[in-house]
């Protein structure tokens, strides 16, 4: 299993109501499903993913997430999960308010922008980092909202988003002692667990 | 825009229709009782030991018991959903056993209008009661219990064949593993409402229907049933398919001489309306269509989706198409959110394809990966040998 989905695995109750937000290819709730009995549903819109989650018998829906996230009610699941998207949606404010809506918890993964290769590649080339973990270049990059851990932030403080749990991880989902005294700087993925305002 | 393929993959062979008779009375949701009735039915593939590979298939509007396969080797044409049932194909008779029939109140073999009333020794004709997606579903039980089927593997219906697989999971959550819903609705729009009673007034005011006694005056409503295929068939229509297809191609005429002209479209229109009238009979399109109106399962629990599904068991498969405007993505994306509300497994597909509400017959690459993949997975899960 991918290193970073059992991280968050390992952050999910057994029976819990879970919502994965681009789903993949369902390894998540595929790995819930045989190891804490949660049943899940996955949104998902790359058509070759959603054929492999029917092949595993996760529920996949066909959904995009830029159209919004309307048809679900308040409070309809225990924990909402979006993995490495949030950087590619539309209206990622939006979304995690949506995310916290549907859901009395959230998970958010993304990279971290401010990762010290990044600040190097932009500071020595003067050109869009392009990297291992962000390979894409600035005209074909379906990561239209990138952001350094300080960006997330500072908006989880603006729009008063409560950050339970943090962990941050180097490109090999390893955390590393250096990471964590200056995470903005050697961090490579985040993962965020979020709760309501207030909470 | 989406693909066809032509399948290179196996037919079922020729296949003899079976009748199934029911002698004990059969009372319809609307009061009146029947003294029994027949079903024509097919099956392709081999039930197996246990019976836990049975398929159920249940047909639209205009269909019938003969999905797949030939009536004999001069057949033309196979049974209508043959690029879908075969060994091989996305359901598989190698592995299933599959069942489809003629239902109730049907014009092809099967008890209705064209059956004589035991009563009257006479063809019911307009006389015959008015039949709901739940009496189908409870005649459907009796077949399998005939052929010693206690749990259908799935239920698979698309249009008004998908109503019968909700009924089905709602019904009889005991008798199915899968419930699959093909561009279908949990209940109809107004504006399909209106596409029906537009192709019910075509017959109605048809001279020659007689108040639906036109068998008996040696006649037949064709110019009605003629009219009520091109509305409806236009409807399963898209319009960029329409275009593509015909576009404004003359068949015959010239438009400078402004008349006489006909283009492709009406020409195609008129055939498909023509043989149609020729093969369908008026008084059961009627019966269809109101079925098809009358369809609405949440209206037996105080008008909530969410709660006529809450006591389904089994597992679902929605699949809608992205030009049907007929019965469009969105009707099905109402089921899926209920079902996701009522905590039901299920996955859920809007499958990119040009043509209309007709791209549930239609053997388009995607949705067959979906309807194959989903029905492989059922295979795995009940251990079905190949």
């Amino acid at each position: 299993m991918r290193a970073d989905l059992a991280i968050i695995a390992d952050l999910i109750n057994p029976g819990a109501r879970v919502l994965d937000l681009g789903c993949g290819e369902g390894e998540l709730l595929a790995r819930l499903k045989a190891d804490k009995a949660v049943n899940g549903y996955g949104l998902e819109i790359d058509p070759d993913n959603i054929t492999t989650c029917i092949h595993k018998g996760v529920n996949v829906i066909e959904q995009d997430l830029d159209a919004g996230l309307d048809n679900f009610a308040d409070d309809s699941f225990d924990m909402v999960v979006m993995t490495e998207t949030l950087q590619s949606v539309k209206a990622p404010v939006q979304m995690l308010h949506d995310m916290l809506r549907i859901g009395q918890e959230c998970i958010v993964t993304f990279p971290n922008f401010g990762h010290w290769r990044c600040r190097a590649y932009l500071a020595t080339r003067g050109r869009m980092p392009v990297s291992e973990h962000l390979p894409h270049s600035w005209y074909d990059t379906p990561n239209i909202h990138l952001c350094t851990f300080l960006d997330f932030e500072r908006l989880c403080q603006a729009e008063a988003f409560n950050i339970i749990e943090r962990f941050v991880v180097d490109a090999g989902h390893a955390n590393r002692p250096l990471m964590n005294r200056f995470p903005n700087f050697f961090g490579t993925f985040a993962f965020y667990r979020l709760g309501r305002p207030g909470s | 825009m989406s693909q066809t393929s032509t399948s290179s993959n196996g037919s079922v062979g020729i296949i003899e229709p079976r009748t199934f008779r029911h002698s004990a009375d059969f009372q319809l949701k609307c009061g009146i009782t029947l003294p029994g009735f027949e079903l024509l039915y097919e099956t392709y593939g081999v039930l197996n030991e246990s019976a836990s590979n049975a398929v159920l298939i249940c047909h639209a509007l205009s269909g019938n018991h003969h999905a797949a396969g030939f009536h004999s080797a001069d057949d033309a044409k196979p049974g209508w959903w043959d690029a879908c049932i075969g060994p091989g194909k996305p359901i598989d008779t190698n592995r299933f056993f599959v069942v489809s029939l003629n239902n109730l109140g049907g014009c092809h073999g099967s008890t209705g209008p064209l059956t004589d009333n035991p009563a009257s020794g006479k063809p019911w004709g307009p006389d015959f009661p008015t039949v709901t997606v739940s009496d189908w579903v409870r005649s459907q039980i009796l077949l399998a219990d005939h052929l010693g089927i206690e749990r259908f593997a799935a239920v698979v219906g698309g249009s008004l064949g998908g109503m019968q697989a909700m009924q089905w999971a709602i019904d009889a959550p005991e008798r199915l593993g899968a419930a699959i819903l093909i561009a279908s609705a949990a209940r109809l729009s107004a504006q399909n409402i209106a596409f029906n009673e537009i192709a019910r007034q075509a017959i109605l005011s048809d001279p020659e229907f007689h108040d639906g006694h036109y068998r008996a005056k040696g006649a037949n409503p064709d110019l009605g049933l003629m009219l009520a295929r091109m509305v409806g068939h236009v409807t399963y229509l898209s319009d960029d398919g329409m275009g593509r297809k015909f576009g404004r191609e003359i068949k015959s005429g010239d438009i400078a001489q402004g008349h006489n002209v006909e283009f492709q479209v009406e020409s195609y229109l008129h055939y498909q309306g023509r043989s149609f009238s020729g093969r369908f009979d008026a008084n059961t399109y009627l019966l269809m269509t109101y079925a098809l109106d009358y369809f609405d399962p949440a209206s037996d629990y105080g008008n909530d989706l969410v709660t006529a599904l809450s006591g389904t068991t089994c597992d679902f498969c929605v699949i809608s198409f992205s030009t049907d405007w007929r019965f469009s993505p969105a009707r099905s994306r109402e089921i899926t959110d209920a079902l996701m509300t009522a905590r039901k497994n299920v996955v859920s597909c809007e499958i990119e394809s040009e043509h209309g509400h007709d791209s549930f017959l239609l053997p388009i690459d995607r949705y067959f990966d979906v309807l194959g993949g989903y029905f492989q997975r059922l295979a795995e899960e009940a251990d079905l040998a190949r």
